[in-house]
């Protein structure tokens, strides 16, 4: 049998455009991210009136499934959602078929059985999301892979510098501890050149992963380098990680000591950002992270208005911002 | 004996016109070769072809059929990923005349008992010739040697703890003393496990990026110069499993400036691609070693021309659907390369230019068969036929459904590749035609 042309391409109905996802920060332009922040500021607005509830998104649904687990990243999804009139349910691994061995393939089409609109999804892997893609139709929001991306974490970091500091342009940014296990760290370095901003990466040596400067980066090994930056962001020390034995640090001990965020290593005024949960008194100190110059309250505020707008835009507007794997050339 | 297959009839052929190339023996010339029964008759021009089935050669290559001194068969244990048919099978649309297979099987190839019945199975199933390693190791635990002397009179090709390396120094020396006695290769992993433990990909500027754990190339080339350094001192042989990095291939070179008798193999897939394919999470360019830098890809390559490296092997390792069709961390290492060795080379290194068609050809055949003490296929009257014609010309696009293999976990699935085997004639028998 030979090929069959039923019509010429330009009789054709226009092809749906590629579903747009939000897997990481590598995928946005800088336009899609002036367009998220902006339309996160007017949500912003209008979370200040006395109904805070919109009825953009009525009858879509959202999914978030979390195979790790979040407080903060959990709730402010599931809120942004409902503000937005969303209809949301959420999974978590703990209590579901995962628990009965069920594969990540396998639990994708199950909930893409319910054509949501959105799946949410963090995973302890790197990739997950990815899969997720190929074997649902909805958009999918990577709320964390692996040690991989966290995108909305870095898009409400960018909100909440530009609103309570400045213009992101010119901005110099230290990110300070284990950037090695951080996707923050990761999301947040790619988010922050994009715009503009200086970033300088501050930590002990076996907590720098080797390679991570070709991202755009400075290192130093010297806590003495915060001290040039507009804003000092401090990474949570994974203490499941520092277990003994692993020797990424001799102890948490010294690491406080040598790179801890204290007020006497802060010039006044410096602002300090966290991703949270924060360890009080091991990478940051107590009365840095209460201090007015803080801003890790307003990070968690941030997080909605920006979820807010991350839903809105993959469900009307939008960024181009597919990367599913494409077949590999052969160099 | 170390290579067992099924018993098959003997072929009489004529291969008209065909570009006869064998490096080894100095031929590259356009004429006709002639197998009686199996064996190579006679070279020239207008030959004969009384009762033979004649070939129409004209235009394709003719050259000795390819030898994988790396395979897994997966037998015994997951006969669902491959079978000694399956892979023999997939060996033989792939231009091979031989394979070698790994013993890291469950249970592990490390008794006479389940190598004899390895070797029965082969000899019922096997389309074309196989060996088998024996492990160095008991169960590849490297605590205690494998009865070395026994499991090479049962047939044994060679020796490997192949998917671990032999972690302590002391036991590492023993096999080398020890396997002395047998004749037959120890074929040796080289991954310091403190150096690459939970390792996902290279590390490097790539694994930084997207948050892998990283597998140095360090944890590569430590051990390779340690168990070169083992085999200077013991005055024993050595062959280096799938090398991945610059700082191994120059240790190498420096051994054998020395007089060590150390050969090694390297991969397509290493030899065609770099971490940047890690970009696109696909399970199937996960393996170990990982793919490393351009930098250690251009080395593989120079030594791959020079000679230091004198063997191409696919480590062809089928996996299930299901293992693979999950997120990168959680997949297993190993992509399959059998059905798609030569085509993929000669798209990424000979056609591009990087190597001659010939250093290929030498290779992907006398190379591995030198490095194991095998006679090696040649095109000379009186051998017995071992033949790979070749379309240098032809396209085809990769997809699962051609597969001979079980598996289908290829890092070139969808892909175009120029280069196609046209036929196959191992041990005397053709064994595979398109």
């Amino acid at each position: 049998m030979g090929d069959i042309h039923v019509m010429r391409e330009d009789f054709l109905p226009p092809k749906q455009p590629p579903r747009r996802h939000l897997i990481s920060i590598g995928d946005v332009t800088r336009e899609d991210v002036e367009r998220l922040l902006a339309t996160a500021r007017s949500f912003s607005r209008s979370l200040e009136r006395e109904v805070k509830k919109l009825p953009t998104l009525r009858g879509h649904t959202v999914v978030n499934v979390f195979y790790e687990s979040s407080t903060r990243t959990s709730s402010s999804f599931e809120l942004a959602a409902k503000r937005l009139s969303a209809d949301t349910m959420s999974i978590k691994a703990a209590g579901s078929s995962v628990d009965k061995g069920e594969s990540l393939k396998d639990t994708a089409l199950t909930l893409g059985a319910y054509d949501p609109d959105v799946i949410v999804i963090r995973h302890p892997q790197i990739g997950a999301p990815q899969l997720v893609a190929r074997y649902t139709e909805a958009h999918i929001v990577n709320a964390g892979d692996g040690k991989h991306q966290h995108p909305t974490q870095a898009l409400l970091d960018l909100y909440t510098i530009r609103e309570e500091v400045g213009p992101l342009e010119g901005m110099h940014v230290a990110i300070v501890g284990d950037v090695l296990h951080s996707r923050v760290a990761r999301s947040n370095i790619q988010a922050l050149t994009l715009m503009g901003a200086h970033v300088t990466l501050v930590g002990p040596p076996p907590l720098i992963p080797r390679g991570i400067e070709a991202m755009g980066c400075e290192i130093s090994h010297d806590i003495a380098a915060i001290g040039a930056a507009d804003v000092v962001y401090v990474l949570r020390m994974q203490r499941e990680r520092m277990q003994e034995g692993a020797n990424y640090v001799p102890s948490l001990r010294e690491y406080t000591a040598r790179w801890g965020v204290t007020p006497e290593r802060l010039r006044p005024g410096q602002k300090v950002m966290h991703p949270g949960p924060m360890n009080r008194g091991v990478e940051i100190d107590p009365l840095v992270a209460d201090a007015a110059d803080a801003l890790i309250e307003i990070q968690v505020r941030a997080g909605l208005v920006v979820r807010m707008a991350v839903l809105y835009d993959l469900l009307t507007t939008g960024p181009a911002s597919v990367r599913s794997p494409e077949p590999l050339e052969v160099a | 004996m170390m290579l067992f297959g099924k018993n098959k009839s003997k072929d009489d052929l004529v291969v008209r016109g065909a570009r006869v190339v064998d490096p080894v023996e100095g031929i590259d010339s356009v004429c006709d070769v002639r197998v009686d029964a199996g064996t190579i008759a006679q070279l020239g021009t207008s030959l004969d072809a009384n009762e033979h089935r004649a070939v129409d050669g004209a235009g394709l290559v003719l050259a000795p059929a390819f030898v994988d001194p790396h395979v897994h068969l997966r037998v015994p244990g997951r006969e669902d990923e491959e079978t000694i048919a399956s892979g023999t099978s997939a060996a033989a649309a792939g231009g091979y005349c031989a394979i070698l297979a790994m013993p890291n099987t469950e249970p592990v190839v490390d008794s006479a008992a389940v190598l004899g019945s390895l070797i029965e199975d082969a000899q019922a199933e096997a389309e074309i010739p196989v060996g088998f390693l024996a492990a160095i190791t008991r169960g590849q635990e490297g605590a205690e040697l494998t009865e070395m002397a026994e499991l090479a009179d049962h047939g044994a090709v060679g020796f490997s703890d192949d998917g671990h390396p032999v972690v302590a120094p002391g036991l590492m020396r023993r096999a080398l003393q020890y396997h002395g006695i047998t004749g037959r290769r120890l074929a040796l992993h080289c991954e310091e496990p403190t150096l690459s433990r939970g390792g996902q990909m290279h590390e490097g500027a790539i694994s930084a990026e997207l948050g892998f754990a990283g597998y140095p190339s360090v944890a590569e080339s430590v051990m390779v110069e340690r168990d070169l350094s083992l085999a200077a001192f013991e005055g024993q042989p050595l062959h280096l499993l799938h090398l991945s990095a610059r700082e191994s291939v120059e240790a190498l070179s420096r051994a054998q400036a020395a007089g060590v008798a150390a050969s090694a193999e390297v991969t397509p897939h290493h030899l065609c691609l770099t971490d940047e394919a890690v970009r696109s999470l696909d399970p199937n360019v996960k393996m170990n070693p990982p793919l490393r830098s351009s930098d250690d890809r251009t080395a593989l390559i120079d030594g791959l021309r020079d000679g230091t490296i004198g063997s191409i092997a696919t480590d062809h390792a089928p996996h299930a659907r299901q293992e693979k069709d999950v997120p990168f961390e959680a997949a297993p290492f190993g992509v399959t390369g059998l059905e798609t060795a030569f085509a993929a080379l000669y798209t990424g290194l000979v056609d591009p230019g990087l190597i001659p068609l010939e250093t290929l050809l030498e290779r992907m055949s006398a190379g591995p068969a030198r490095a194991y003490g095998l006679e090696a296929p040649r095109i000379a009257v009186g051998a017995p036929a071992n033949l790979v014609l070749l379309d240098t010309a032809a396209t085809w696009k990769v997809e699962e459904s051609g597969f001979r293999s079980r598996s289908v976990n290829s890092w070139l699935l969808g892909q175009t590749l120029k280069g196609q085997v046209r036929m196959t004639v191992a041990a005397g028998s053709v064994v595979h035609e398109s």
